[in-house]
């Protein structure tokens, strides 16, 4: 579904990204694992093209959708839930959903049903405004935000980062949800534990470049990355 | 009873001029909340508005020189925008500020230019140049025009931003530009949105503004935008009400400060006031707090 070939991408006069290639099949989810800096980030941000790579090719579908404007992107059924979910603040619960599905006109009271009946949470607090929310519960706005364009691919960035284990844990398996309901999940995450058991293909990915690839189940038990990531 | 019979021309102008001074700090106000620049050139843009009346009248009725007036702001507006201010959008806000006074300038000059440096006659516009009496005052139809009209504007704009989408994709992209492309909006529309109700708005300002005087000269604009300015900041830059509000405030203050006899101190005191606003409370009425956009 997802194709990146010889990704390089440049970001504050560094190469972030040094000529990586990945698929993500359809319907699946991979998962992108590294420490801090390896340049996950950046792959996702030049994806939906929020920076521009230096050379290589993205292809979504069969299309070639390098350096298209991220609109475009997004309207072709990519979404990304940012690092630090990046809600609106200022807007209520449900304006963030709506703004979500921006570039629809159809009608969207299924689709509210829907994320309502996935975040029961965010139906009671449709009327708040986003920033009064816990994190918890604005990671699962993000994440329901995404859902409102109707992507077919939705990309995360660390969904775990600074909740506590048991939120985590409700992230990880509304994610495996999502994708029982056919949405594909490019997913990245320094957890690496919960990352590797959800996911069914994983890239290990160190300074720019992937050292490693494998089922979710092979790397969890490969030695390499059990010392590097896992901490044991 | 005699202070208000005394001073009712005096309110009557204040309210009148506040309404004016609202409509030109919209612009600043909404420009801000979305780009962080102030827009020095929004004042030179209204007065370009007033002159666009000046020669339009000459050869065109009315019913068309105000709509033509209307358009050719808003063009120019979103021209500056385009030409000045896109290119830098990326740029260190200084950068942007000092393309703001620069437009500013050239705006004044190339008025100068097509103006030979004469001042030109503002039009009587019927209806709300027609002289009306008020208990002890006589004034204009414009001073009770204004602030009806700018009252409906207003309720009319917080209803588009408050209520359509155009208007959450402004409030989305007052927030976080990056964000909100990533869901689908196209930004630069958002931008040049604001510029252009912020342009019509200050060309709807300049007719009723003008018509209390009886000349355009090329640095017109530059004391109401300046005033306006001072009115957004007051309010709380970034906030539609706190302009509305700091405006009125100015206009009032002014005109009662002339009435008491100070005429000469009425500008001083606006510029005093901004000084002290900035030290007590820069945030200003209604202004978000003082988190800077990263």
């Amino acid at each position: 579904m997802l194709k990146v070939k010889d990704l390089k991408v440049n970001y504050g006069g560094i190469e972030a990204v040094k000529g990586i290639s990945f698929e993500v099949p359809e319907k699946s989810i991979v998962t992108l694992i590294g420490a801090n800096g390896a340049g996950k980030s950046t792959t996702l941000r030049s994806i939906v093209s929020l920076v521009k790579p230096a050379s290589g090719t993205i292809e979504f579908m069969g299309e070639n959708i390098t350096g298209k404007d991220t609109n475009e992107i997004v309207a072709k059924g990519i979404t990304l839930v940012p690092e630090g979910r990046k809600i609106f603040p200022d807007l209520t619960v449900l304006e963030n959903l709506k703004i979500g599905a921006y570039m629809r006109k159809d009608n969207l009271t299924d689709d509210l049903n829907w994320v309502y009946d996935l975040f029961p949470r965010l139906k009671e607090r449709h009327w708040q405004p986003g920033g009064t929310l816990s994190g918890g519960e604005q990671q699962m706005l993000a994440v329901a935000r995404a859902l409102m364009s109707r992507p077919k691919l939705i990309m995360m960035d660390e969904p775990s980062l600074g909740l506590a284990p048991l939120i985590v844990k409700g992230i990880f398996d509304i994610i495996k949800e999502i994708n029982r309901q056919g949405v594909t999940i490019l997913l990245i995450e320094q957890n690496a534990n919960m990352a590797l058991r959800t996911a069914d293909v994983g890239y290990v990915m160190e300074t720019g470049s992937i050292t490693m690839t494998g089922t979710g189940a092979e790397l969890l038990v490969n030695e390499q990355v059990r010392a590097a990531y896992l901490g044991k | 009873m005699d202070f208000i019979n005394k001073n009712l021309p005096y309110l009557l102008a204040g309210i009148s001029v506040g309404g004016q001074y609202a409509l030109i700090a919209i612009g600043y106000t909404m420009v801000y909340g979305i780009l962080r620049l102030i827009n020095f050139a929004h004042g030179d843009i209204f007065m370009v508005a007033a002159l666009v009346t000046v020669y339009a009248t000459t050869t065109m009725p009315l019913y068309v020189s105000i709509p033509l007036t209307l358009i050719v702001t808003v063009v120019l507006g979103l021209a500056v925008e385009r030409v000045a201010y896109k290119p830098l959008r990326n740029a260190p806000r200084m950068s942007v500020m000092i393309s703001a006074i620069g437009v500013s300038y050239l705006l004044q000059n190339l008025a100068l230019y097509v103006t030979g440096g004469l001042a030109q006659t503002y039009p009587a516009i019927p209806f709300i140049s027609d002289t009306i009496q008020i208990g002890s005052a006589t004034t204009k139809m414009v001073t009770v025009v204004t602030p009806i009209l700018t009252i409906i504007l207003v309720f009319a704009l917080m209803q588009l931003i408050n209520h359509t989408k155009i208007g959450m994709g402004m409030r989305a992209a007052a927030n976080d530009f990056e964000t909100s492309r990533l869901m689908g909006i196209k930004v630069d529309n958002v931008i040049s949105m604001t510029f252009l109700i912020g342009s019509l708005l200050a060309a709807i300002g300049s007719v009723l503004y003008f018509t209390n005087y009886a000349s355009v000269v090329p640095t017109s604009g530059a004391m109401p935008g300046l005033k306006a300015f001072v009115a957004a900041v007051f309010g709380g830059i970034g906030s539609i009400p706190g302009a509305v509000i700091g405006a009125f405030i100015i206009g009032i203050c002014e005109n009662i400060i002339k009435g008491l006899g100070w005429t000469t101190f009425s500008d001083a005191f606006t510029f005093a006031l901004l000084i002290v606003i900035l030290i007590v409370k820069p945030t200003g009425l209604f202004g978000e707090g003082a988190t800077d956009k990263v």
